[in-house]
């Protein structure tokens, strides 16, 4: 009897620490939004989401130029990441021999792990040089950022990919080739349509990822609050204009930098939503 | 017969570009590798390891910082390990799949894919200003904790469900409740998958820069308690690399981080396929 | 079966261990104020060399009493000092009205140097020149007489300041903007490290950085005609002169009124020289 209680007790201990991590989730949502929110609603939301000016201490606090940076910004290392990344994962999963993925794949996740600071440094130290010297502008642009961004997302999308790819049952692409296709053609005209689930996952999460970058942006964008009219124009993403200014921000400046965050942090919910569901959806086929 | 070679030939290039896609990002991977060891590697003495940073780093080693980044992230590893192992064995060992289930899961997802400068937002406001923690090892080190809580829940989940249903039968027929099951079977088999998870988990942690800057500080002393300020290696090299103080200490410091990164993939991926080979 | 049973005994001890561990550190932490005996020294990054270099120093005498020093901008510098998070807030700008409930104390007073690449051949640049250019009228360096490229791809000025809550940025604004606002296409910068660094790397680029942390990697230009050095600060010839300042909430703690005592001192004022500033009380070496 003694132990059946024991028994109910570890479970309520358990259940307790597993809601931790939902809760720790709503503590930050709750945190995010309460400092954000009421200057949003008392200046009107138009004034964030469309403004156009920042200038926090002067009152301006238009965040459009950041929100369009972002997402050019994130689009444009998707564009290098996509094709880049597809291809590694197929490589991986249908092309490579055995002892060349298994060299390959750690190496990848080697590039995962590498903090994104130096990657920052890396992209100031010779990224932004040679735009700057070959392709015009201050060096510190969308260019460079997309560049860094789309090296930095490679090994996320690569491994959720190559996941999906994987997954796709094998009667597939031999029945494909059993009609006479080369392994390409079962490849792009079978397996990654069946896999497409998965793969329009792994780019979602990849694309969280580019939004929520900010260190390695911020050492290579330029900062400047303006619509980049050219890749080689400097811009400033959301996540580039909250950590420029957090540290030293008081009263309506660091509400209006906590309105900044409700935007990203609505994003990326979005983002990861539509990735999860995504992937439950592709898992039931 | 051209049309059949047409297509062979199509497939032919179609492989070499994949063949190139993979080069090329080890390409890239080598070159950022490459670059920092380049530089770095003849930086690292033993008393670069072992001194204190004098003129704000321009000169001596980054000894704090690596004390620093072992007592902050050793205490988030401390932290996190212990919730995201319960919440393992809680979702696969005292539950079936419910509402409840979904709803642990989605959250930690959604935490993991939260940017790390909303995390130092966050961890800034609540421990060092309204916890009134200060800048510490101890702020920096629970925001820590609560980034890398997803990468252990989901790793020790995996573990704990791939142990075989016949070791828990096992135990249960010799009369074991369901907790001394957990603990001295299912958690011991698990062990080698939690164990990745935690060193993945380390990994994170110790490049985590954005987090860390807002909420353990810049201090340039070796911390003497958790409520002291800590220095990461990735803030050093960040504060060294953005002043421009001085780019050989920079890459020093950089390429003891990479190193260690390496290491910790390393064992990682070790441990992972010890494993697979156990369980499979 | 001894194995298991060792690998088991092993496990319950560490989860043991690892959970006295963490009630040790969770349940103490709860509430403390913590920063134990240091004193803390937060704010302007400009502030913050020669704060480091004196604290090192002081250090050396006072074995028992560690200073550590934060950076985070002047903002952030007043905001920590008003609300205790540091025992001393580090500002290079003039209190505005709204913080003048400070306590502040003049430790040092530096210039606000206009810096330019070494390849630029201008040597001075007139207040209305400066502002034209931070304005975003002048936009190209043939418009000050530059003739020919300086070494970029066009002679467009790459502009460059720092973020807004410096207060390097706003005895920069004070002493030339007035009442315009710096144009949003500027390049801004979190730190005068990283701005140095771009104007030493680009030859079109213009900044403004602390007269103490100009180096040899950029050219500093004559404003209206005045040199920015020791002497023409002291004298009030140099118009961006600005002060560091220290700042307490009320009457400074005695440890710290000891190392503002320190910092004041023969030995903090040859520190202050070391570091490129000028001391405060005339005392010049």
């Amino acid at each position: 009897m003694r132990a059946r209680r024991g028994e109910a007790l570890i479970e309520r201990v358990l259940l307790f620490l597993a809601l931790s991590a939902v809760a720790m989730l709503g503590l930050i949502a709750v945190f995010i939004f309460l400092q954000g929110l009421p200057i949003m609603l008392e200046h009107g939301p138009g004034s964030f989401l469309l403004g156009m000016r920042w200038a926090p201490t002067k009152g301006g606090f238009g965040l459009l130029p950041m929100i369009l940076s972002s997402v050019i910004v994130t689009l444009g290392a998707m564009v290098i990441a996509v094709p880049l990344g597809l291809a590694c994962a197929i490589f991986l999963s249908e092309i490579a021999p055995r002892r060349v993925a298994n060299l390959v794949r750690p190496a990848i996740q080697l590039l995962a792990g590498i903090p994104s600071v130096v990657f920052g440094f890396i992209g100031i130290l010779i990224v932004v040089p040679l735009i700057r010297n070959y392709l015009g502008g201050p060096g510190l642009s969308v260019l460079a950022a997309t560049i860094i961004l789309g090296i930095m997302v490679l090994p996320t999308l690569i491994s959720i990919a190559e996941d999906a790819i994987e997954a796709v049952p094998k009667p597939y692409k031999e029945g494909a080739m059993a009609l006479g296709c080369t392994h390409s053609q079962a490849i792009f005209g079978v397996m990654l349509p069946a896999a497409r689930g998965g793969i329009l996952a792994a780019i979602i999460l990849a694309m969280g990822r580019a939004v929520g970058e900010t260190m390695a942006v911020i050492m290579v964008i330029g900062n400047a609050a303006i619509i980049p009219q050219s890749p080689l124009d400097p811009a400033r993403t959301l996540t580039s204009n909250i950590a420029l200014e957090m540290g030293y921000a008081a009263g309506e400046h660091q509400k209006a930098l906590f309105a900044t965050g409700v935007v990203l942090f609505v994003f990326i919910m979005i983002l990861n939503s539509v990735a999860t569901l995504r992937v439950v959806r592709g898992d039931r086929r | 017969m051209t049309r059949w070679i047409n297509v062979e030939v199509r497939h032919r290039i179609i492989v070499a570009g994949l063949w190139s896609a993979a080069a090329a990002t080890l390409a890239v991977l080598a070159l950022i590798i490459g670059i920092v060891l380049w530089n770095g590697l003849p930086m690292i003495t033993w008393s670069f390891l072992l001194e204190a940073p004098k003129e704000m780093g321009r000169a001596g080693g980054i000894f704090p910082a690596i004390v620093g980044t072992v007592a902050v992230t050793l205490l988030a590893i401390i932290v996190a390990t212990p919730i995201g192992v319960g919440s393992a064995v809680y979702l696969t060992e005292y539950t079936s799949e419910s509402f409840l289930t979904r709803v642990i899961r989605f959250g930690a997802e959604c935490l993991s894919g939260i940017p790390s400068i909303i995390f130092g937002l966050f961890g800034f406001i609540f421990f060092v200003i309204q916890l009134r923690m200060g800048w510490s090892v101890m702020s920096g080190g629970l925001t820590l904790a609560v980034m890398i809580l997803p990468t252990i829940m989901r790793t020790a989940e995996e573990a704990v469900k791939s142990v075989p249903e016949s070791y828990r039968e096992a135990s249960f027929s010799t009369g074991a409740t369901r907790w001394q099951t957990v603990t001295q079977v299912v958690l011991p088999a698990a062990l080698p998958g939690i164990v990745t998870g935690i060193v993945l988990g380390i990994g994170r942690g110790v490049g985590e820069t954005a987090a860390v800057i807002f909420t353990a500080g810049s201090s340039l002393h070796i911390p003497t308690s958790v409520f002291s300020p800590a220095r990461t290696m990735a803030v050093h090299f960040y504060i060294l690399a953005r002043e421009g103080l001085s780019m050989p200490h920079a890459y020093g410091t950089a390429a003891v981080l990479v190193i260690l990164i390496l290491a910790i993939n390393v064992t990682a991926n070790w441990l992972m396929l010890r494993f697979r080979a156990k369980t499979s | 079966m001894s194995r298991c049973a060792a690998m088991t005994r092993a496990a319950q001890l560490l989860s043991l261990c690892g959970g006295f561990a963490w009630l040790c550190l969770v349940l103490p932490g709860c509430g403390r104020g913590g920063h134990g005996h240091a004193l803390v020294l937060a704010g302007s990054t400009s502030v913050q060399p020669i704060a480091e270099l004196i604290a090192e120093h002081y250090e050396l005498e006072h074995h028992d009493r560690p200073v550590n020093v934060q950076g985070g901008g002047s903002t952030a510098g007043v905001k920590a000092a008003t609300e205790g998070a540091a025992d001393i807030g580090m500002s290079s700008r003039k209190l505005k009205d709204d913080e003048k409930d400070l306590e502040a104390i003049a430790i040092a007073m530096d210039a606000v140097a206009l810096v330019v690449n070494p390849a630029n051949p201008i040597t001075d640049l007139s207040k209305e020149q400066v502002a034209g250019i931070y304005v975003g009228d002048l936009t190209r360096w043939g418009e000050l007489g530059v003739e020919g490229l300086i070494g970029g791809r066009t002679d467009a000025i790459t502009v460059v300041t720092r973020e807004e809550g410096s207060g390097t940025r706003s005895a920069f604004e004070e002493g030339v903007m007035g009442k315009a606002d710096i144009s949003p296409r500027a390049l801004v910068q979190d730190s005068t490290g990283t701005v140095r660094a771009i104007v030493a790397s680009d030859p079109n680029a213009i900044g403004y950085i602390s007269l103490g942390m100009v180096t040899s990697e950029v050219k500093a230009v004559t404003y209206n005609g005045v040199l920015p050095c020791e002497q023409t600060v002291e004298s009030g010839a140099y118009a961006l002169a600005r002060p560091f300042l220290f700042l307490t909430r009320g009457a400074p703690s005695r440890a710290a009124q000891d190392f503002i005592d320190y910092a004041l001192g023969v030995e903090g004022q040859r520190l202050v020289v070391q570091a490129g500033c000028v001391p405060v009380g005339g005392e010049s070496e």
